[in-house]
């Protein structure tokens, strides 16, 4: 860990990066806190369940910046749809332009990197956004990210644009000669009016182990529509956490789908602001997962302001040695009267040596509101396999359409046809159901 | 309804009715805590050597451990060396009957509506008083002795049924198993031992009453429940104490054994001293309860209604460890002004076919922080475990917060586990139904609320349901605008 120290104060020292502001005092900021936290243990209250310290542990080597990854490599796993999409491959966290292939104009889509932006005109919306999640995640994880932040990169949809290419981010690890460890971060900012679908998925090159600490910041302002889509389909070997911040400062409305369906140590966090009174936001999950397999899932939705509505559906099939984790906060501060929260979280469990742990959490400081959460753990319905078996289908084909039709009500909140055909086809081919 | 009304109107005058102090001579140790105050109070109680040691073990394990912090409440540290660990109201002698009882002392639980003597003639309920700690009196003793049912205080179990207490005191809260009840392990200086033996089922529910009386003391008492194959018995346990500028320390340990067929059915109205309107003073009720159905078919239903106490920070647990065994918990927390609440439960399955069952219901008014916390763990081996979680919270102004932190932990794919939350206030559809039918707002929330705790108060037996509703209204008296 000391030979990564080193490497950010190097990097924080250079004459080039003063004048950063709020970048370097981010960067300083978080190298500080994670000198002083490291990674976080199972005592750990919001790491209970998930023990990072054993896939971090692996002698990762920090090296920055691109390495020999050709246009072609990249074609291998382009998601559908690319061809109409604007397309941001980062490699080993850092942004690699040649290798992207934007598609939107200059004047709909924007995209520096966080140490330019910084200084220009969109100083003020870094300044008063970049590290806002530090806030809510107070861990070394966090912090070791934001002490790589001035490698971050700046996206800005601009005003009154509903950008028509969806964004596909690809984070690629190339993990052919030496474990890789790299701390991708974002801040996207949605300008009033402005409409955007942002598609993420993480790949590991290689057969060494590799881990995705990344941060991605949103603002949302005024009348704006977001779409986050994010698609976790790697090996055993590669591990993630993944913090996506979305703050709603105007009356707008986010949704967000996460499915996860194979991977190391999968960790999620997704935190939603409400900044605005009259937000709404959607966030739905689906984890299918098998093998060994470890996907915690930590929402926070921080209902700050009053009429808001959010609602929260999480769905797991879980199977053979998987472990799955799920945490959701609602927090309603006192001025978030007349908010809507609701959150619910089902669990099929396929094995007896599956897990789950569940932790539904709400916090409410205002009386006149209307909350709920639900959680249920279980197997499937024995009437509805009982009743499709009476009718001519057999025990294994009921099972797995029980469990596709469990999985749509996710699926169907992808409004990208090509990406939710896409993950469709994953989930029935694991499941063995025929479309 | 009449009579909520009533009790509105009374307590409208009166803030704490139970909050007076009885003059009685007490026999005390000095404040503070050391390896000499634990050897004391066990010379105190005449108590064997076995017992010392045990105590003595538990307070060097103690002073090991450190205060637990991760309830969600806020309150100034205790300074555990400003309080008295043993206070016992001064007797001559032993008492060979109830009437030999110092009429002071009962005139004390007359006001709290528990004479000794009516209780003996006419309700049928077995009382074993608890003052600051000291059980006091013992009711009905004979007729429960004819069936075999040991029920008498802890102090005399030690000195008389000590191959009873040496097996079982510890073996479902072990001393070393949480701060509180390391403390209570090593300090404890009376409480209830109850003991129903084999196929007998208890003929009149058994109660203990618990009352702080003293200044500056702490209440560390200590019940053991074992009930034998296919027995059955019901307690309850209630407890007041005066009104106090200073925070005094509550912290018990209840400890339920299970076996074969039997059942067991705890009840609980908990109303220490909260405090005054500006959250001064009150009582810290840190209390350690769990039951092991270590029996087939055993079961185990904790019930309970918390209106008092400062800061609660209390879990009645079950372990179902015998299959087919069953656990329930029926619990309303009201916190008013400026209490705060952090309780819930914990449902351990780990035999074959258990089922539990967890309803919560929550009310915050005034200042107050209402949380529940609870924990399901389904371990690999318990086949076809069954769980179903109902909180509710119901928020009475907006200063007030209300926390759900519910833990599931499932190991078995033939487990099948439902947990429902909800948070809201009450409907103003609701009240200006009950107005528009005559009803004034704050009868109308009283009805409401009552409505609310129903599913669990009807688990309550009956005197106590009926006590339980009054607390109710009390305690939110002045809390509707």
């Amino acid at each position: 860990m000391s030979e990564l120290k080193e490497l950010i104060q190097n990097k924080l020292s250079k004459e080039s990066f003063s004048g950063n502001g709020s970048l370097k005092a981010l960067s300083q900021k978080g190298l500080e806190l994670f000198n002083e936290q490291g990674i976080p243990t199972v005592k750990h209250e919001e790491w209970k369940y998930t023990r990072i310290s054993a896939a971090l542990n692996k002698n990762f080597s920090y090296a920055e910046g691109a390495t020999a990854i050709t246009a072609k490599e990249v074609e291998e796993f382009r998601l559908p749809g690319y061809e109409a999409a604007n397309e941001l491959v980062f490699v080993n966290g850092i942004y690699h332009a040649e290798l992207s292939n934007i598609r939107s104009s200059a004047d709909e889509l924007v995209i520096l990197p966080l140490s330019e932006a910084v200084k220009g005109e969109y100083k003020s919306i870094v300044d008063s956004n970049l590290g806002h999640s530090a806030g809510y995640h107070k861990d070394g994880i966090n912090a070791l990210n934001n002490a790589f932040a001035y490698q971050g990169l700046f996206i800005s949809v601009k005003k009154n644009k509903s950008v028509e290419h969806p964004l596909y981010c690809y984070y690629i690890n190339d993990a052919r000669t030496v474990n890789v460890l790299s701390q991708p971060r974002t801040l996207i900012h949605v300008a009033a009016n402005a409409e955007v679908k942002v598609v993420e998925e993480e790949v590991t090159i290689g057969t060494s182990d590799s881990f995705i600490n990344k941060i991605s910041e949103i603002v949302v302002e005024d009348n704006a529509q977001v779409h986050l889509y994010k698609i976790q389909n790697e090996d055993s070997h590669s591990s993630c956490v993944k913090t996506t911040h979305v703050r709603q400062i105007g009356v707008s409305k986010v949704n967000s789908v996460t499915i996860t369906l194979n991977g190391g140590v999968i960790r999620n966090n997704l935190n939603f602001i409400l900044e605005a009174p009259g937000c709404e936001s959607n966030m739905y999950g689906l984890y299918c997962v098998k093998g060994s397999t470890h996907v915690d899932n930590h929402t926070i939705v921080d209902n700050k302001m009053p009429n808001s509505l959010s609602n929260e559906l999480y769905k797991g099939i879980i199977d053979e040695n998987a472990t799955a984790v799920f945490n959701g906060k609602i927090f309603v501060r006192k001025d978030a009267q007349k908010t809507n929260a609701y959150q619910s979280n089902k669990n099929i469990l396929l094995s007896d040596t599956a897990t789950v742990n569940t932790k539904p959490q709400l916090e409410i400081f205002a009386d006149d509101v209307k909350c709920s959460h639900g959680c249920t753990i279980g197997r499937l319905d024995d009437e509805a396999l009982f009743y499709l078996q009476s009718r001519g289908i057999g025990d294994k084909a009921a099972k797995a359409l029980l469990l596709h039709a469990f999985a749509i009500e996710i699926l169907e909140k992808i409004e990208l046809e090509p990406i939710r055909q896409y993950v469709d086809q994953i989930i029935s081919e694991r499941l063995d159901f025929e479309i | 309804m009449s009579e909520m009304l009533n009790t509105l109107e009374q307590t409208a005058l009166s803030e704490y009715k139970y909050g007076w102090v009885t003059d009685i001579e007490a026999d005390e140790a000095p404040p503070g805590l050391n390896e000499d105050i634990v050897r004391f109070i066990s010379a105190k109680k005449n108590e064997p050597e076995w017992m010392l040691e045990w105590r003595l073990k538990a307070y060097r394990h103690w002073l090991k451990m450190s205060e637990p912090e991760w309830a969600n409440v806020k309150y100034p540290k205790v300074d555990y060396n400003a309080i008295k660990y043993y206070s016992a109201p001064k007797q001559k002698k032993t008492l060979n009957s109830l009437d030999e009882v110092d009429p002071e002392l009962r005139a004390t639980f007359e006001k709290l509506g528990i004479s000794l003597d009516e209780q003996k003639r006419l309700s049928n309920v077995a009382v074993d008083a608890v003052i600051d700690s000291v059980s006091i009196a013992t009711t009905f003793k004979k007729e429960l002795a004819e069936l075999g049912i040991i029920f008498c205080s802890m102090s005399e179990a030690v000195q008389e049924h000590p191959e009873l207490i040496k097996k079982w005191l510890g073996s479902v809260v072990p001393m070393t198993d949480n701060y509180f009840s390391a403390l209570n392990s090593a300090v404890f200086s009376d409480g209830s031992f109850c003991y129903i033996p084999k196929g007998v089922k208890s003929p009149m529910e058994l109660s203990t009453y618990f009352r702080i009386n003293a200044e500056n003391t702490g209440q560390f008492e200590r019940t053991l429940i074992v009930a034998e194959e296919g027995s059955f018995v019901s307690y309850l346990e209630g407890c007041t104490a005066p009104m106090r500028d200073e925070n005094q320390l509550h912290a018990a340990v209840v400890e339920i054994v299970a076996l074969d067929n039997a059942e067991v059915k705890y009840s609980t109205v908990q109303n220490w001293y909260p405090g005054d309107k500006e959250g001064k003073g009150g009582i810290y009720n840190f209390v350690t309860k769990r039951g092991i159905c270590a029996g087939v078919n055993s079961k185990i239903s904790w019930t309970q209604v918390e209106t008092g106490s400062a800061v609660t920070w209390k879990y009645p647990s079950v372990i179902l460890k015998g299959d087919n065994s069953q656990g329930e918990f029926y619990s309303v927390a009201v916190t008013n002004n400026h209490q705060q609440a952090d309780t819930g439960t914990k449902m351990m399955h780990i035999g074959k076919n258990t089922r539990s069952r967890i309803v919560s219901k929550g009310i915050s008014a005034g200042f107050s922080q209402n949380s529940y916390r609870g924990l399901v763990q389904v371990g690999k081996n318990a086949v076809n475990a069954r769980n179903f979680s109902q909180c509710d919270s119901l928020l009475l102004g907006d200063k007030c917060g209300a926390h759900t932190f519910p833990y599931i932990e499932v190991k078995n794919s033939t487990a099948q586990v439902e947990h429902e939350a909800t948070t809201s206030k009450i409907g103003e559809d609701q009240i200006f139904y009950c107005n528009q039918r005559g009803l004034d707002t704050e009868t109308a929330v009283a009805l409401i609320i009552n409505g609310f705790a129903k599913e669990v108060m009807n688990q309550l037996p009956m005197e106590f349901a009926v006590e339980a509703q009054k607390l109710l209204a009390i305690s939110l008296e002045g809390s509707v605008g």
